[in-house]
């Protein structure tokens, strides 16, 4: 059969490949089709009617998304019999609706309110009683407002078909029929805030968000997420020094068009608990200080010591130029002892393929089995579990996992969560023989403990053995949650020869180590670290900031021009949305200004020309958006395992780093989703 | 009808568990082996109205016990059970009686019916009497338009009514006998009032 077919739209001939929907059709013809409940990532519902186009030859005007094209078809989407077919489904789908776009938050970004002004009659004829619906319990996130609600059900098939988790339905009939979960618990999905974005009117909508700004007064900057390794990307929308929301940008080979509830929601708390001027510590405790006196104070730290007792320690958030510069600096000051890895996770600095999801995110869709060891993909990158579950949903794919029992939202063959399974499949036990292009993922649950550099030579092999990489695939991958890990092992930011990891740094805290520099490093067991003079540059107060005797406040994601490399090792540009508070500054310039007084000034006076240092030492982190390939090469260590049991390696979903910790929408949550994610729900 | 019916019933009503007898259960796997593997969702409604006959009524709990036996989300179940007006969601006298109100029954005086009922039970529509035996419903076209006016009580239709036929089997029920379903004014099924009038005599 031939992959196209020829159609005639509004007078002009396209070629369009026959798979399409007529909707789809009329848009690559450059005609505009009204649309509620049609959705590109979403199945086909047909609900709304206010596709409604011409056919010839069809006897009355035909839903275009539901339509699949025929070779000779013609076609009219402005026509007087279309134009009027649409105009009487906006009537329809008004009768219902209130007038209240004044008082709503969608107003302003409306789809309802644009095609009312587009295709609707502009008066209305309907004078009887308009029908209310009670507001439903979405959880603390989502705001509804019901009675707005056009019944178009893409929050229903977001649920059922992205998420996979199954709480929307509609509930009675006719008049009576309402959306709803209808035991009123919330929606437990990690993704449920797009919901608020596919809702084409303002029945759902941001519950911390409400009332608080009107679109048009809103900047908006393109930017990338930093609540986890995958680099979602975003629009950070502000008014003023402040962000108010957080919205998904299209990336297709990311993100699609979705974000994580983490993501999006956890934004108030970069208002709170914020760094905002150098403290030091005194005789009572810490105390205000001016940028001098801090970096003076800790300048002559560092120029009194012995350099192989000065160590770093960079934290999840920490971007690309800020970890070269300290890595510049820790060169300059000749100590060997730094590391990225909070959590110890297992990589071979050496082999970049050792720290990459391979296979990149897009590419999951190429695989045709997985394995997971110790990796939660739903909690530790939501994004990279979404297309996880796109792909089983494709057909043709098995999951298996070794690694704690999880909801992953789509069905996994448990193979216990004993690391003699993983033995078993390194002797040749196939949990699916014959898979062409299996993936084998590690996650921080399985490499973020002693044995770690074990489990990952076992992962390696592992790879190997199920034949998953050959030619151009590489399926080994690692599930980093760390927004600045990739980026930091990219760079090198590891211990030098001779020098301590975080364990080392922590455990010579206070006799072989006795200044450490803290770069946003708020994960680890400060309490190891009374015995050290600790200088904290970050954003947020937190652990790190409560054990400094220097805390040289800093600029937070969103206040930053930054590179960030995501965990399938692309880099991409974060942009300064508002600056920072007070007297924060962006991070970089912060160890210039120490390498100043240090006397020993870093290369570089501006970003770009740190940006030129830096992509002159590693290439890749200049290829924006490129995915540079690793080779594949052997790594791991061949010691044997332990026989613990793999930990999930996020507990609560919503609390992950200063960020989160410090919004109260992501406390709510928790609250709200105890469990950080939904625990039942079968897998449909 | 109650506009209500996308909503749970009242919670005090709800019980916190459900399970089904014995011989229900049986009879819920027989009814599953009906369908193919991994299509036993198709018998999500005959569930439901095991559930119903067994507790009378619908409640949440039944639902999400169906839903567990059928391995499908419980909000396709609640969908379904919602979308029905057979299934109660609240619970309901022991005997059943809806009224139908459409119009072939309204032309037949359906009014006298209805009036009939209110007057004998003591309750208006969605009521259920204090003693537990009755709940009075207005329903929509039960499809016994010849025999109008009707009412459906439980699985019976009572046909050909007017308020005294109404009370008499209202006062039967009360009683615990079973009055005869079917026309309650002397005729056999649609046949004429008057007597048949076709092919009744030899030739």
């Amino acid at each position: 059969m031939k992959e196209t077919v020829s159609i005639t739209i509004d007078g002009v001939e396209i070629e369009v490949d026959r798979r399409l929907s007529l909707l789809q059709a009329c848009e690559l013809a450059g005609a505009e089709v009204p649309r509620f409940c049609f959705h590109d990532r979403l199945s086909i519902a047909g609900n709304c009617r206010m596709c409604l186009v011409e056919v010839a030859k069809a006897p009355k005007p035909v839903a275009s998304c539901a339509q699949s094209l025929m070779d000779g078809m013609v076609v009219s989407t402005r026509s007087a019999v279309a134009r009027k077919a649409q105009r009487s489904a906006m009537e329809f789908l008004l009768i219902n609706h209130p007038l209240d776009c004044p008082i709503c938050d969608q107003g302003g970004e409306c789809d309802l309110q644009d095609q009312a002004m587009g295709y609707g009659a502009g008066i209305s004829r309907y004078g009887e009683q308009k029908r209310s619906v009670a507001e439903k319990n979405f959880g603390p996130l989502i705001k509804t407002s019901m009675t707005r609600c056009i019944h178009c059900t893409r929050c229903i098939r977001f649920l059922d078909e992205v998420a996979g988790v199954p709480a929307l339905g509609a509930t009675g009939r006719g008049e009576s029929m309402e959306i709803t979960n209808y035991i009123e618990q919330g929606i437990a999905s990690e993704l449920s805030g797009n919901i608020i974005d596919l809702c084409p009117v303002g029945a759902l909508t941001s519950g911390p968000y409400a009332f608080v700004a009107r679109p048009w007064e809103l900047v908006t900057t393109e930017s990338v997420d930093v609540m986890d390794a995958t680099g979602s990307n975003v629009r950070v929308d502000s008014r003023g020094r402040e962000v108010l929301r957080v919205l998904p940008r299209l990336h297709e080979d990311i993100n699609e068009e979705w974000i994580s509830d983490k993501t999006r929601f956890a934004i108030d708390g970069l208002v709170r608990r914020r760094l905002d001027r150098p403290w030091m510590r005194g005789r009572e405790g810490l105390g205000e200080v001016s940028w001098e006196q801090a970096l003076g104070a800790a300048s002559q730290r560092l120029e009194n010591r012995d350099a192989t007792r000065v160590a770093a320690i960079a934290g999840d958030l920490v971007d690309c130029e800020t970890l070269f510069a300290m890595k510049r600096l820790m060169a300059a000051i000749g100590s060997p002892h730094m590391d990225c890895r909070q959590d110890g996770m297992a990589a071979d600095p050496t082999v970049r393929a050792s720290w990459l999801l391979n296979s990149t995110i897009a590419g999951i869709e190429d695989a045709d089995a997985c394995l997971l060891i110790g990796a939660l993909p739903r909690r530790e990158a939501a994004i990279v579990n979404a297309r996880l579950r796109k792909r089983w949903l494709a057909g043709g794919f098995s999951v298996a996992s070794v690694g704690p029992v999880d909801d992953h939202s789509y069905p996994v063959k448990e193979l216990g969560n004993l690391t003699d399974a993983l033995r078993r499949i390194e002797a040749g036990e196939s949990p699916f023989p014959g898979a062409a292009n299996p993936l084998v993922i590690a996650g921080k649950g399985a490499l973020a403990r002693d044995d770690g550099e074990a489990v990952l030579g076992a992962a390696a092999r592992i790879a190997d053995a199920l034949g998953a990489v050959h030619g151009d695939w590489n399926g080994f991958g690692v599930l980093n949650v760390a927004a600045s890990r990739v980026g930091g092992l990219d760079l090198g930011f590891v211990p030098a020869a001779g020098g301590f990891d975080t364990a080392g740094i922590l455990a010579g805290a206070g006799s072989a180590v006795d200044t450490v520099i803290l770069l946003g490093a708020d994960e680890i067991d400060t309490s190891n670290l009374a015995g050290a003079f600790v200088i904290y540059i970050g954003h947020h107060g937190d652990r790190g900031a409560a054990v400094a005797d220097v805390i040289l406040p800093a600029a937070a994601w969103t206040e930053k021009d930054a590179t960030y490399v995501n965990l399938e090792g692309r880099p991409q540009r974060a942009q300064r949305a508002v600056f920072p508070p007070g007297e924060a500054r962006e991070d970089w310039r912060i160890l210039r200004a120490l390498s100043g007084h240090l006397g020993m000034p870093l290369p570089f006076d501006d970003l770009d020309s740190l940006r030129q240092e830096m992509t002159g030492e590693v290439p890749h982190l200049g290829a924006i958006d490129t995915i540079t390939p690793a080779a594949w090469q052997s790594f791991g260590s061949t010691r044997d395992m332990s026989d613990e049991p793999f930990l999930p390696a996020i507990g609560n979903f919503y609390r992950t780093c200063t960020i989160s910790r410090a919004s109260p929408t992501m406390s709510l949550a928790t609250n709200a989703f105890p469990s950080g994610v939904q625990q039942s729900a079968s897998c449909s | 009808m109650s506009l209500a019916r996308g909503r749970p019933g009242a919670s005090e009503h709800q019980p916190d568990t459900f399970t089904f007898s014995k011989t229900n259960l049986e009879e819920a796997e027989r009814i599953m082996a009906r369908y193919p593997q991994g299509r036993t969702a198709s018998a999500v409604m005959p569930l439901l109205d095991l559930a119903q006959r067994q507790a009378g009524w619908v409640p949440v709990a039944a639902m999400d016990t169906v839903a567990d036996m059928l391995a499908m989300p419980r909000i396709r179940v609640y969908e379904v059970a919602t979308f029905y007006t057979m299934f109660n969601l609240e619970p309901v006298g022991r005997y059943l009686v809806q009224v139908c109100t459409t119009t072939p029954c309204m032309l037949r005086d359906s009014d006298a019916i209805v009036e009939a009922c209110r007057s004998r039970l003591g309750i208006d529509f969605d009521e259920t009497t204090p003693d537990g035996l009755f709940t009075l419903k207005e329903v929509e076209c039960l499809g016994a338009c010849v025999n109008a006016p009707m009412v459906q009580i439980n699985d019976d239709y009572y046909e050909d009514l007017d308020a005294g036929s109404m009370v008499a089997v209202l006062d039967a029920l009360a009683r615990g006998d079973r009055p005869q379903s079917g026309p309650q004014a002397g005729r056999h099924a649609s046949e004429p009032q008057s007597g048949p009038r076709t092919l009744t005599g030899g030739d």
